[in-house]
Formats: C-alpha cells, sequence, structure tokens
C-alpha cells in the first residue's frame, strides 16, 4: 500500500492521477479506475441503513409481539439477523450493496475489483465493532478520512473498498466545424487532451476557452483569437470522418 | 483508424454486449450469455486500442464502464454454498482449527484457566462472587437454579413455544458474544484477551458460587450438554480475535495490512466454524439441557459423550485416509 503512495521515478508514462481514482489491472491487461467513496455519501448510506433496519425492527416488534413466547424467540432470532445480517446478505446477494448504499449510488468490492464475497462482506461487517469504537463510528471515521482510499478498519481487514457505481455519462457533442490537419505529429496524450478540451467546450465559458486555447497559440503559429477554432478543427480531423 | 469509424465499427457490439450485462446484472442471463466470455475479451481488446490510440476520454471512458460492468459479472465469485459449507464441516473446519491449534490453546487456556481459577476461589471464598456479579444477578442466578423451584421457570416442563424464545435468546446472546470477542482481535488483539477472561471469569463465578451452594444437580446437569459446544466455540471465536491482533503485532515478513488480510481470511472460517457450533449449542440448551423427565444421569452421559463427540471431531475428522505422497 505504501508503495503505490511514492512518486512514480521521473520518466514513468504511468503516473498517479491526481484525483481519488484507484487503479485495478485485470487479467486481460487493461487498467479499469474505480471511484473509491469518502466518508460522507458512505455515512449517508449507513444512516439509511440504520433507519431501514429500525423501521424493520419496530414492525417486526409490533407484529410478533402479540404472539407471546413463540413470538419473543421469533423477535430474537430476527434481531440477530438484522443486526448481524442484513449488511452481509444485501452486500453479497445485491452486488455489494445494502439498500442504503443503492440509494447513494456506491458498492461495495474486493480491492481487486471483483464483487464482494461472503468471506469479506462477512469480515467487514464483524469488525464494524470496533470501526463504532470507542463512540459513534470514531475509529471508523479517523481511518476512513486517514485512507488513500476511505477504508474503515472493517475494509482494510476485509480488503474490500467502497466505490461509487458508475453511470452512463452524457455524450457531448462536437461543434461542427471544418477539419483541420494538425501542424505537427501528436502524442497519444497530446490526443487525448486535445479531444478532452473539445469534448468539454460545450461545459466552459468563452472567456475559460479562449484562455486555455491561448496556451497553445505559440505551437499552432496562430493569433489567440483563432487558436480556439483551429483547436477544434484539430480535434474534428483527429475523430475522422463522421 | 480514427475514432469516428471505430466507433461506427464497432456500436453495435457495445450496444449488444450492454444488453447481455443487463440481463446477467438482473441474474437472468439470456441464450447469448455464452458468448459473454468472447464477448467480454473482444471489449477488453478495444478499450486498450482505444487509450493507445489516445481516443477521446468520452469513448474511453463509456468502454470503461463497460469493461467494469464485464468484469464484475465475469469474476463474480460463484458461492456453491451448500457443496462449500459441507466440505468445510467434512474437513475443512477441524483441520483449520489444528493449522491453527497454537491460537486455539492459548485461547482455551486462557478462558478455562480464569474460568476455573474464578470458581475455584468462589467456591473456597463465597463472598467473592459478589466482586464480580451484583447482588441481583446472584439471586436471579439462584432463583434459576433452585432445585425446590424446579417446577416452575426454566426448568418447568415448557411449551414448545418456550423453548422456541429460548432459542432465539440463545441465539441473539452467544452468538453477540462471539462476535464481539472476534472483533475484539483487532485493538491488537486486547478485545479478544477482555471478552475471554471476563467471559471465563463470569462463567467460573456462576459455577463456583452454585455449586457451593449445593445447587450441583440442577446447574451441572444443565450445563454439560451445551457447554461443550458453546465453550469449545467461544475460544474458537478468541482464537479468531487473537490471530487478527497477532498478526498486527508480528507481522513477520509483511506490510501490517497485508498480514492483517490474510489473517482476517483465516479467521474468519473459523468464526463462521464457531457459528455453526453455537447453533448447535443454542439448539441442544433450548431442547435438550431445559428437559427435566430424563434423570441426572443420563444428562451426564449425554454430556460426556457431546464433549467427546467434539473432542473427535476436531481430532479426528478431515484427515486424510493416508499420508500424502
Amino acid at each position: 500500500m505504501s508503495a503505490s503512495l511514492a512518486p512514480p521515478p521521473a520518466g514513468t508514462a504511468r503516473q498517479l492521477p491526481l484525483d481519488t481514482r484507484y487503479p485495478v489491472e485485470t487479467p486481460e491487461g487493461i487498467d479499469l479506475a474505480l471511484h473509491p467513496a469518502g466518508l460522507v455519501p458512505r455515512a449517508l448510506a449507513f444512516a439509511v441503513d440504520l433507519a431501514i433496519r429500525g423501521l424493520l425492527l419496530l414492525l417486526t416488534f409490533l407484529a410478533l409481539g402479540q404472539f407471546g413466547e413463540l413470538g419473543m424467540g421469533l423477535t430474537s432470532l430476527l434481531v440477530f439477523l438484522v443486526t448481524w445480517w442484513y449488511m452481509v446478505l444485501f452486500e453479497v446477494l445485491n452486488q455489494g450493496r445494502s439498500p442504503g448504499k443503492q440509494l447513494l449510488g456506491l458498492q461495495v468490492l474486493h480491492d481487486d475489483g471483483t464483487p464482494v464475497g461472503w468471506a469479506a462482506s462477512l469480515t467487514r461487517n464483524l469488525l464494524r465493532v470496533v470501526d463504532l469504537l470507542p463512540f459513534g463510528y470514531s475509529l471508523g471515521i479517523l481511518s476512513c478520512l486517514a485512507h488513500p482510499t476511505f477504508k474503515r478498519l472493517g475494509d482494510l481487514a476485509a480488503g474490500t473498498l467502497v466505490v461509487y457505481r458508475e453511470r452512463p455519462s452524457p455524450h457531448p457533442a462536437l461543434p461542427e466545424v471544418a477539419a483541420q490537419p494538425a501542424p505537427f505529429a501528436l502524442q497519444a496524450d497530446e490526443r487525448r487532451a486535445l479531444l478532452a478540451f473539445a469534448e468539454r467546450q460545450s461545459s466552459l465559458s468563452a472567456g475559460r476557452r479562449r484562455e486555455l486555447a491561448g496556451i497553445l497559440a505559440g505551437p499552432l503559429q496562430v493569433p489567440e483569437e483563432q487558436a480556439e477554432a483551429r483547436l477544434l478543427g484539430i480535434a474534428r480531423e483527429l475523430l475522422g470522418p463522421t | 483508424m480514427k475514432q469516428t469509424p471505430f466507433e461506427r465499427r464497432h456500436q453495435a457490439d457495445w450496444q449488444d454486449f450492454a444488453r447481455q450485462l443487463d440481463a446477467l446484472e438482473r441474474g437472468k442471463p439470456g441464450p447469448d450469455s455464452r458468448q459473454f466470455p468472447a464477448a467480454y475479451r473482444r471489449l477488453c481488446r478495444q478499450l486498450a486500442l482505444a487509450e493507445e490510440r489516445g481516443y477521446g476520454s468520452r469513448l474511453v471512458e463509456q468502454l470503461q464502464q463497460l469493461a467494469l460492468r464485464g468484469h464484475h459479472q465475469f469474476y463474480r465469485h460463484r458461492s456453491h454454498l451448500g457443496a462449500q459449507g459441507i466440505g468445510f464441516l467434512l474437513g475443512g473446519f477441524p483441520r483449520l482449527v489444528r493449522e491453527e491449534w497454537r491460537l486455539v490453546l492459548a485461547a482455551s487456556l486462557l478462558f478455562y484457566g480464569s474460568l476455573l481459577a474464578m470458581g475455584l476461589l468462589v467456591y473456597h471464598f463465597p463472598e467473592l462472587v459478589y466482586s464480580l456479579l451484583a447482588p441481583d444477578q446472584v439471586a436471579q442466578l439462584e432463583a434459576m437454579y433452585d432445585p425446590d423451584a424446579s417446577r416452575l421457570g426454566r426448568f418447568g416442563e415448557r411449551s414448545s413455544a418456550a423453548d422456541w424464545m429460548m432459542f432465539g435468546y440463545y441465539v441473539m446472546n452467544n452468538l453477540g458474544i462471539a462476535f464481539q470477542t472476534f472483533a475484539g482481535g483487532l485493538l491488537l488483539g486486547l478485545g479478544s484477551l477482555f471478552f475471554l477472561l471476563v467471559n471465563g471469569l463470569s462463567i467460573g463465578a456462576a459455577a463456583g458460587h452454585l455449586t457451593g451452594i449445593g445447587y450441583t444437580d440442577t446447574f451441572w446437569p444443565f450445563v454439560i450438554g451445551h457447554g461443550a459446544f458453546e465453550l469449545t466455540a467461544i475460544t474458537f471465536a478468541g482464537a479468531a480475535g487473537l490471530k487478527l491482533g497477532w498478526a498486527l503485532f508480528a507481522p513477520g515478513r509483511l506490510p501490517r495490512g497485508e498480514a492483517l488480510r490474510q489473517a482476517a481470511a483465516r479467521s474468519v472460517r473459523l468464526v463462521a466454524g464457531a457459528l455453526l457450533l453455537l447453533l448447535v449449542a443454542a439448539f441442544v440448551e433450548a431442547y435438550w439441557s431445559s428437559m427435566t423427565f430424563t434423570g441426572t444421569p443420563l444428562k451426564y452421559a449425554v454430556g460426556v459423550l457431546l464433549w467427546g463427540l467434539v473432542a473427535a471431531y476436531f481430532l479426528l475428522a478431515g484427515r486424510p485416509a493416508h499420508a500424502p505422497d
């Protein structure tokens, strides 16, 4: 873990992302980026789950309270199930999502990005007792705030990760401009940056667009006012014929 | 190839793949799920190409999301819970206990040691019981095992509903204790030590006190049966917790986080085994230990038999019939 925090040696192509993305290399040889969820959404998800569980228990008491001793036996069994197994059952059987996590778009995964299994889910939820110590989730909160991927103690022991469940992003439309060839050969990351500029331009203000494009006016050998149109043209050329 | 022709060429593939994913995520794989692995690998290849050629981040992110969802489906842990459980019961669990014998021994010494010591102390110095249990707790304990009142309360011939109530209560109470004992191990093992000691001391105090005041014929026949499972399970939960603590305390050649992860993967199986034992214990306690129409000798005989069974299971089960080559 500490190894991944060390700065990469100079000159390596793969640098750590600036945000909290957590890269996972799959056996197929591709890198998948996971987005670990921080303290606030996790706390909210837990609050939702807590409320649901409270409601469940309340209903159980009301419904089974009338059946005397049999009802009391069933109630204590249900209390046991809801206290210790609610999270485990939902996480394993519902793709790593308890109802609260589902509501907030979160998901529990193993460190390697695979869906959480029985052993890991049981571990992280049994060890929740320690996260609650000494009062009100203190240890869990401290651990969550201090860890680069926001793990609480149970997550550390179980090797699990709470991530945002990805939603499909809307497709930004590129402005219709004439394609122009680039004045020189572009590297892959330069192409990516150029395309990203073109894809995001509708969400940027005109002044910001001009400012960003102006940085490249020199290398493109155009006046600053034309840099933006030039960049969009090159991006269009990079995309190829529609 | 430029990005737009690339997208146009594969768009149908991706939509098809997304449709397969939707079906799989709903748990209803369609007839084309046999082609899923091939489609997943194709997608991974296309993602690698898109990244290598520097295509736009919108396309790359879209493919990454598809690949991530595919990854989740492809590497889903198929849980054959039934088969795994049977294998665990027939061999895995006793083997695991034998492999972790040092910790199980340590937890047992701690638990039974404190239990015996406290029991003997209370037996010889009866007033010591009040150092651990409050007077009303002691009174409650005495009432429960009072031989004169054995027609009533916990020892009366209970209805089946009352058995149910006790079963539920034992499950909730005992499993809660076992889980706490395990989880406490994360605090460098201190929590497990604490719970093992406290449970040993309070059970010892109760046993010593009840023996001292002459309730032997109600107390011992009652506890000997389910004790075989319950006490063993508590020591296993303690051993699992101590394993967590030991991994943090002395991680060996591994980083602490990694040592903890590996220890947790093993100890959680110990806890799962303890959980099964406690379910059996709760069942025995509610349906057998509480029966009064059986005589005391039979209770002792069955109790000894159950202890023997538990010991034989953990010493003998799961050994290969002949030595490995």
